[in-house]
């Protein structure tokens, strides 16, 4: 194990910021810290690097406790949201600095810091760089100075917080691809904190998914997606509808139609609960059959690959979005107003009053 | 926001014409903006300070050397530039780090603390004078426990060096507060997650980010050193050749109706004032040059 959170509390007054969250992370592993924001998940990265202490609990890095190590002695490399790049210095010596600032006996020659700082920025594809000020240099590439820095030092665990939220769309998609490459090319055991569900499911081995300060889940991306533990997970990964049925003998009830055979739910009472499924797990059709609710198409959007249908039916009080392929959209021949048959059949549900 | 001098950019007026031409402004007002920026450096910098300089290009050069050159006169100009350069290295330090406590810390009775950083502003500065001259006379207490320890403030330049301080100490804080108010929090932690210590993260990082605003306080105290009279008169004692500055020998001169003396000293004193300020510029310009 690399890193072993033990029972971390943290409040801050008036709230908890983190509720006895307990956490392992393998080497080499990639882990995505998911959450809302103000859902803790900053919090406990900067509590891993020293920045912030925790009020209980215990850090275990490579089976040393540094629980009450300042942010210096850890050996942890620390990536900031918005760059934190010194600058009054140049690249090479914003690099250089985690090399330069070691004490005499364990500093590295000129020649090899400077050997160092070279590699790493030919890692980042920044080599052509060395001589600039972060000043000009762009989003991407400040912050992808900002990762060889906090690599120069041989950090034994790489956390990064939000790193990519302050770029845009195009160049944090690019970024988050070769921040996966890279990984996979050095092996060093990353968490990130996000906010963004796609991030956290392209990019990471494992996503903690955290809500209010504590885990609500941890998994796989496929894991988490498609086996939502409740439904603040499936609510958060990804596009949802939500439906507010109820639950009558382990059966939903859902629109106009028969209730459904939930297995389960057996044994529940009549309650109230959330049914949920994601926008392209709803059946579209033309022809009736069973189960289907009958629906009329009341908007069509181009979302780029997909197709967002906006369809209302009789007993849902919410109009219910589908996505379906564009190639099925063109067999279909959907126009607005036009009746069709939406089938529900990978709905999910959760009883329980869960706020989301 | 900082506060900075620059050279009056003769070359933006000369350059204004030809860019009207090529594109339209965005931002609007630059004319009537620009306008008002003259005439009000011309009414209230410029015509004050040329009949400085007209009425010593009035005097016959030897005269204007006989003035200027004379033993007591340039005794008085070593005292003031001496003096001031001492005032205006000790503010850096002690300004710095008044601005720095000011800024970083939240404590009980920070912004009545605040607030004294700008009494020296405020008060006349004949008053701090006689303060400082009844505070360390040989008969008072302060004075007395000082000269035991073999430091004399009354009528040496010391008593000057420590009204100097006083005058130009607000302009350091002042300058330096807001960019330190400025610095991310990040960057120190950045700095202590590569291993640095808080000194060598000082060091490295933060000291050379506030430098160009230290700079230009301590640029500024010196400044107003050299010209301030209120406050050193009356501790300097003003004795010939020891502890007379600058600006009393223009007063004297006037007093006895030599107003060209007066001028040829004033004319020297603007002079080296200017040149300082314009290397101070300078230095800063080149400092500032690689990061923007």
């Amino acid at each position: 194990m690399s890193i072993e959170l033990r029972n971390i509390t943290k409040r801050f007054p008036g709230y908890t910021a983190l509720d006895n969250i307990s956490l392992s992370v393998a080497t080499g592993e990639l882990i995505a810290l998911l959450g809302p924001s103000g859902c803790g998940k900053t919090t406990l990265l900067r509590i891993i690097a020293g920045l912030e202490t925790a009020d209980t609990g215990s850090i275990i890095l490579e089976n040393r406790d540094t629980t009450n190590l300042p942010a210096r002695s850890k050996n942890v490399g620390f990536v900031f949201q918005h760059y934190a790049l010194f600058r009054r210095l140049n690249v090479f010596d914003n690099v250089a600095f985690g090399l330069t600032v070691k004490p005499a006996a364990e500093r590295p020659s000129k020649q090899e810091i400077a050997d160092r700082v070279m590699h790493l920025l030919k890692l980042v594809q920044m080599e052509w760089a060395a001589k600039r000020y972060p000043s000009q240099l762009s989003g991407g590439q400040r912050q992808r100075i900002a990762l060889a820095r906090a690599l120069a030092v041989n950090p034994k665990v790489l956390l990064l917080d939000e790193p990519f939220s302050a770029l845009d769309a195009k160049v944090r998609q690019e970024l988050r691809r070769w921040l996966r490459k890279l990984h996979d090319d050095i092996r060093v055991t990353s968490i990130f904190v996000t906010h963004d569900q796609e991030e956290a499911l392209e990019l990471a081995d494992r996503i903690v998914v955290i809500n209010k300060g504590k885990i609500e889940q941890e998994g796989t991306p496929q894991e988490v997606y498609d086996h939502p533990a409740n439904s603040f997970v499936y609510n958060f990964l990804g596009n949802v509808n939500v439906f507010h049925g109820r639950v009558r003998n382990g059966k939903v009830v859902l629109g106009q139609r028969l209730p459904e055979e939930h297995s389960e739910l057996n044994g529940h009472e009549v309650k109230t609960g959330q049914a949920f499924i994601r926008p392209h797990d709803i059946g579209i059709s033309r022809i009736r059959n069973g189960n289907d609710h009958p629906g009329i198409i009341r908007d069509i959007r181009l979302t780029g690959s997909q197709i967002t249908l906006e369809l209302e039916s009789a007993g849902f009080d919410r109009p219910i979005e589908a996505e379906i392929s564009r190639e099925s959209w063109r067999n279909l021949e959907l126009t607005k107003g036009d009746e069709v048959f939406i089938t529900l059949d990978k709905v999910r549900v959760f009883t329980g009053d869960f706020e989301i | 926001m900082r506060y900075r001098f620059r050279p009056f950019p003769f070359s933006s007026i000369a350059n204004m014409h030809l860019f009207s031409k090529r594109q339209r402004r965005i931002l609007p007002g630059f004319g009537l903006s620009m306008g008002y920026t003259v005439f009000y450096l011309s009414a209230i910098v410029l015509v004050p300070l040329s009949t400085i300089v007209i009425s010593t290009f009035g005097i016959e050069p030897e005269r204007f050397l006989a003035a200027v050159s004379s033993p007591r006169v340039l005794a008085s100009y070593r005292l003031s530039l001496s003096s001031a350069f001492f005032a205006a290295i000790f503010d850096a330090g002690a300004g710095f780090l008044t601005a720095w406590t000011l800024t970083r810390y939240r404590f009980p009775g920070k912004r009545i603390l605040d607030a004294f950083v700008d009494l020296p502003f405020a008060l006349p500065t004949a008053v701090a004078g006689i303060c400082f001259a009844t505070l360390y006379s040989p008969a008072a207490l302060p004075g007395q426990v000082l000269s035991r320890f073999g430091i004399e403030l009354a009528n040496t330049p010391a008593g000057i060096v420590v009204a100097l301080i006083f005058i130009g100490f607000p302009f350091v804080v002042r300058t330096v507060q807001p960019v330190i108010a400025e610095l991310e929090t990040e960057i120190e932690e950045a700095a202590q997650s590569l291993g640095a210590s808080r000194w060598q993260t000082f060091r490295k990082i933060l000291f050379p980010h506030l430098f160009p605003a230290l700079l230009t306080g301590v640029t500024l105290a010196f400044a107003r050193s050299i010209g301030e009279y209120g406050s050193v008169i009356f501790i300097a004692g003003n004795l010939p050749f020891k502890t007379e500055i600058a600006p009393l020998m223009i007063m004297s001169k006037l007093d006895q109706f030599d107003y060209d003396g007066a001028s040829a000293v004033a004319f020297v004193l603007l002079l080296i004032s200017f040149i300082m300020l314009l290397v101070l510029n300078g230095v800063q310009r080149w400092q500032q040059k690689a990061y923007r």
